[in-house]
């Protein structure tokens, strides 16, 4: 059955989901890739501020093509979540709750997803151009000098995922 | 001699940068819809049905495929009575790229240093390639290729004693271990044979053949087939969320070997499998 629900994301949300729903997104997602986790996490352990407080927060694992004039942005697609995995149990221990991406998470990863109640879900991989259509707007709110890697708030109109990992430690892709 | 001028290349890898990416060639689109037809698991099916609406899109509104719009990688045919004029022929092949990505809203994915990863922000260098062969004309192949499917790729240097088994365990267990980082459906590129960097690049020259052309060797032609059902039933599917459509083709090229070597690669690339030819 397929499901609709808000993002940030709430806890009663999150208990609900279970591997393989197939749920549609609306609010707000911020982007972050390979160098924005590693300047983040870098940035986080010498005790410095972030440039957005993460908890309650989804991450969208995703660097755009360019938006062509008059269009929020490029194509739009999700990256491979699996680069993320050395950073993301320090973010989840920080308080983010969701991450969108594509492809196997460790074991570690999935640990952390169910010890603080996460959710990680996948959308399409090469769908960049229809998920594209779900993104109402674009805004660069951090690391501009990382050009497609830069952080980017989105704000969401049904951007359509599947839970791949939920907040019990559930994998889609094992079964 | 016929005379081309560099100019003449950078204008067309220019154009061939931005259709490649918003436009996928016949037959991958004709294995698309004809996946999307047969695929029996529900979901699978409505992902297919969306990679289908999705090049749609692409092709409408000019948006890429894939927001990886990828590392160009460019083959070059040089006829051998061809005489170039103009500039170096691989900033001739560069300018292109720069233009090409830049010019057509296509994504710069590329860093200066591998360590030290500084973003090129055009793109540039593209991975070039020429061959010297007979004529006077200059074939040229642009395949930009997307790193989630380009870093599941692997190479496993066999012992001649492992045969035709051995292969087969590589290239599914490659497929395997890819899963759904590689966004399948996938197609598969394999090399066999020939030295360790001779089977990688055989391994990606296979991926620009159409996934409607059997090798023309047929031992090889049935290994094709046979390994395109043994991914196939896998079960990992479309997105890796199960289902019967997990390859588009394997495609297979081989080259004389050492006596004591038997080296395999696989060039794993995903459904958005890119690739355009011209020739000048
Ligand atoms: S693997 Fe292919 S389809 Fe997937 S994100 Fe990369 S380029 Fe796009």
């Amino acid at each position: 059955m397929d499901k609709y629900i808000g993002v940030p994301i709430c806890e009663e949300d999150i208990k609900q989901l279970r591997a393989g729903d197939y749920v549609y997104l609306t609010g707000t997602v911020y982007t972050a890739r390979d160098a924005a986790h590693k300047r983040m996490y870098e940035t986080a352990v010498k005790g410095g501020e972030l440039p957005l407080d993460l908890s309650g927060q989804v991450i969208y694992y995703m660097g755009p093509s360019p938006a062509r004039e008059g269009r929020p942005i490029g194509s739009a697609g999700p990256t491979t979540a699996g680069r993320m995995d050395k950073y993301t149990p320090f973010f989840l221990k920080m308080g983010l709750k969701g991450m969108i991406g594509k492809g196997k998470r460790s074991d570690k990863v999935k640990k952390a997803i169910a010890e603080y109640g996460a959710v990680y879900f996948a959308a399409v991989g090469g769908a960049g151009a229809l998920l594209s259509r779900s993104v109402k707007s674009s805004r660069v709110i951090a690391y501009d000098d990382l050009g497609t890697e830069a952080i980017r708030e989105l704000r969401i109109e049904k951007f359509p995922v599947v839970v791949v990992v939920d907040s019990q430690g559930n994998d889609l892709y094992e079964r | 001699m016929r005379t081309i001028r560099t100019s003449v290349i950078t204008e067309n890898i220019k154009d061939m940068c931005i259709e490649a990416n918003h436009f996928l060639s016949e037959d991958m689109k004709e294995r698309l819809v004809r996946a999307a037809d047969n695929e029996t698991s529900p979901l699978g099916k409505k992902i297919l049905c969306q990679l289908k609406e999705n090049l749609q899109i692409a092709g409408e509104d000019m948006i890429p495929i894939c927001q990886d719009t990828g590392m160009a990688v460019v083959f070059m045919e040089i006829g051998q009575d061809v005489h170039l004029e103009g500039d170096f022929l691989e900033d001739a092949v560069n300018e292109g790229v720069r233009r090409g990505y830049t010019e057509g809203y296509l994504r710069k994915s590329v860093v200066k240093d591998p360590l030290l990863r500084e973003n090129t922000k055009d793109n540039t260098p593209a991975v070039i390639y020429t061959e010297i062969v007979p004529g006077d004309k200059i074939t040229i192949t642009v395949a930009p290729k997307g790193f989630g499917s380009e870093n599941m790729s692997r190479i496993f240097m066999l012992k001649p004693a492992d045969g035709i088994e051995g292969v087969k365990e590589a290239v599914v267990s490659a497929v395997r271990d890819a899963g759904p980082n590689a966004c399948p459906p996938m197609v598969v590129g394999v090399g066999i044979g020939g030295t360790f960097e001779k089977c990688a690049l055989m391994a990606k020259r296979a991926l620009t053949r159409p996934v409607d052309s059997p090798s023309s060797i047929p031992y090889v032609r049935e290994l094709e087939k046979e390994l395109l059902e043994m991914i196939n039933k896998t079960g990992i599917g479309p997105a890796g969320l199960g289902g019967d459509s997990t390859a588009f083709a394997v495609n297979i090229e081989t080259y004389p070997t050492h006596i004591a070597g038997l080296p395999v690669a696989v060039n794993i690339c995903c459904h958005v499998n890119r690739h355009i030819i011209r020739v000048i």
